[in-house]
């Protein structure tokens, strides 16, 4: 006994480094193979803030290409208000059911990163503001990514710049989808995969949000196809598709929530189990 | 005694509060991050108690991780670098670092660098394995470790030598 302790003490340093390490590898497996984790991420309320803070100063610097790129949608909103009488006549079915489904609530990116496999952004509003897990992201010119934490202030947001974001996107005007993920490779290209031989594609097609998900609505813009082959069955294609957002350069975004989700996920889980 | 806790706590901070606020929104080139906390095992205390260096080191590696929502990537590079580091400095600067005397003042300017370079490799290697985690991405693994190990070497060499260490 006293030999083994003995020989416990004069290695101390090396069990100890042992037990961290082994402490650390565990934590990132599990932050592979499951959601970010819960206690230790960024939407928390001290790193919240401190982000809160500096993205308060930094962004006095864009204020007026922000401001330009908020004119520009304020622009596309109106004309689509004056035309509102003659869409409406058109498909009024439509548009009311729309404007009840989906909810929009705004908020500011405090923290984006982009360079990493696995990339989360963290934005100002959390729980108290009505934000929940698994909300849809979008800026004003494309999709962002999905809601994956919330604190009472913040919350972070799974990018779909990182690995295990799978995202269901169709080609614009057909109902061919497949699965949008990402390679680790440039930041403003994502790869859409699952999209049978037979559909015929044309680089510069543009790419949308299909209508599988609860999360988000129907054909929102993702990007445009860059380039296209085949994998290595030779039955489906891997498209490169380049994406309508700069993803180093994102500030305002807007939170999409569907009021079904839950009567839908019901109802799919009710089917599944019988 | 009480100096240097409080000024390796305070580097602790400061060091922590640059790396996330400054470097890791830098994206030079579009993915280059430095990561100049590195420079807090450079300028660490050689005489002292080595457990409690590597806790610290994993919790400096810890606070970092908890920022960028890289759980324990950060932790394990430093921790490994702290583990190694009487290797790395005995390779550097021969074995008469082990005596009451030394200090890095003796030292010439390339034994500081090498002993600078290597920490980072180290850190660099261990952060990037573990951040791809994937065998297929061999090249990107090194292009990571190259281009961003650069960048840190020149960042951490101007640090030192703009601040350093009065006491050691």
């Amino acid at each position: 006994m006293q030999r083994i302790i003995n020989f416990i003490l004069s290695y101390r340093n090396a069990f100890l480094y042992g037990l961290l390490m082994v402490i650390s590898l565990a934590l990132t497996i599990r932050s592979h193979s499951y959601h970010q984790s819960k206690f230790f991420n960024s939407s928390k309320w001290i790193s919240g803030n401190i982000y809160g803070t500096a993205a308060n100063i930094s962004s006095y610097f864009s204020l007026r290409e922000e401001n330009q790129r908020l004119v520009t949608e304020n622009e596309a909103l109106r004309r689509l208000l004056f035309n509102y009488g003659k869409v409406s006549l058109e498909k009024k079915q439509d548009s009311s059911n729309l404007a009840l489904t989906y909810e929009v609530i705004s908020a500011d990116v405090v923290k984006n990163s982009f360079s990493s496999p696995r990339n989360y952004l963290t934005i100002n509003k959390g729980s108290n503001d009505g934000i929940e897990q698994d909300m849809g992201v979008i800026t004003t010119s494309g999709i962002l990514g999905i809601v994956e934490n919330t604190s009472t202030h913040f919350s972070t947001v799974q990018s779909v710049l990182n690995t295990k974001s799978n995202i269901n996107a169709k080609i614009k005007n057909t109902d061919y989808f497949g699965s949008l993920t990402w390679n680790v490779g440039d930041y403003n290209v994502v790869q859409l995969v699952d999209i049978p031989r037979l559909v015929p594609l044309v680089v510069g097609d543009t790419i949308v949000t299909g209508a599988m998900s609860s999360i988000f609505p129907e054909n929102i813009p993702i990007g445009i196809i860059k380039r296209y082959d085949l994998d290595n069955s030779k039955s489906f294609y891997n498209i490169d598709v380049e994406l309508f957002n700069d993803m180093a350069n994102i500030k305002n975004v807007y939170l999409i929530t569907n009021k079904y989700k839950e009567e839908i996920r019901e109802l799919q889980a009710q089917t599944e189990d019988e | 005694m009480n100096s240097t806790l409080f000024l390796n706590g305070l580097r602790f901070v400061l060091l922590v509060l640059t790396q996330v606020l400054i470097f890791n929104t830098l994206n030079f080139l579009g993915f280059i991050n430095p990561l100049v906390y590195i420079i807090f095992f450079y300028w660490y205390p050689i005489k002292g108690n080595r457990a409690l260096f590597m806790i610290t080191a994993f919790l400096l590696g810890f606070m970092i991780d908890f920022f960028s929502d890289t759980l324990a990537l950060h932790s394990m590079a430093s921790l490994t670098v702290a583990y190694a580091r009487p290797v790395i400095m005995r390779f550097c600067f021969g074995v008469n670092y082990e005596f009451q005397n030394f200090s890095f003042k003796n030292t010439t300017k390339i034994q500081r660098l090498t002993f600078l370079g290597l920490l980072i490799l180290l850190h660099q290697l261990v952060f990037f394995t573990f951040e791809v985690l994937s065998l297929s991405h061999f090249l990107l693994i090194l292009k990571k470790v190259f281009a961003t190990g650069v960048v840190t070497l020149v960042i951490c060499a101007l640090f030192s030598s703009l601040f350093s260490p009065q006491t050691e």
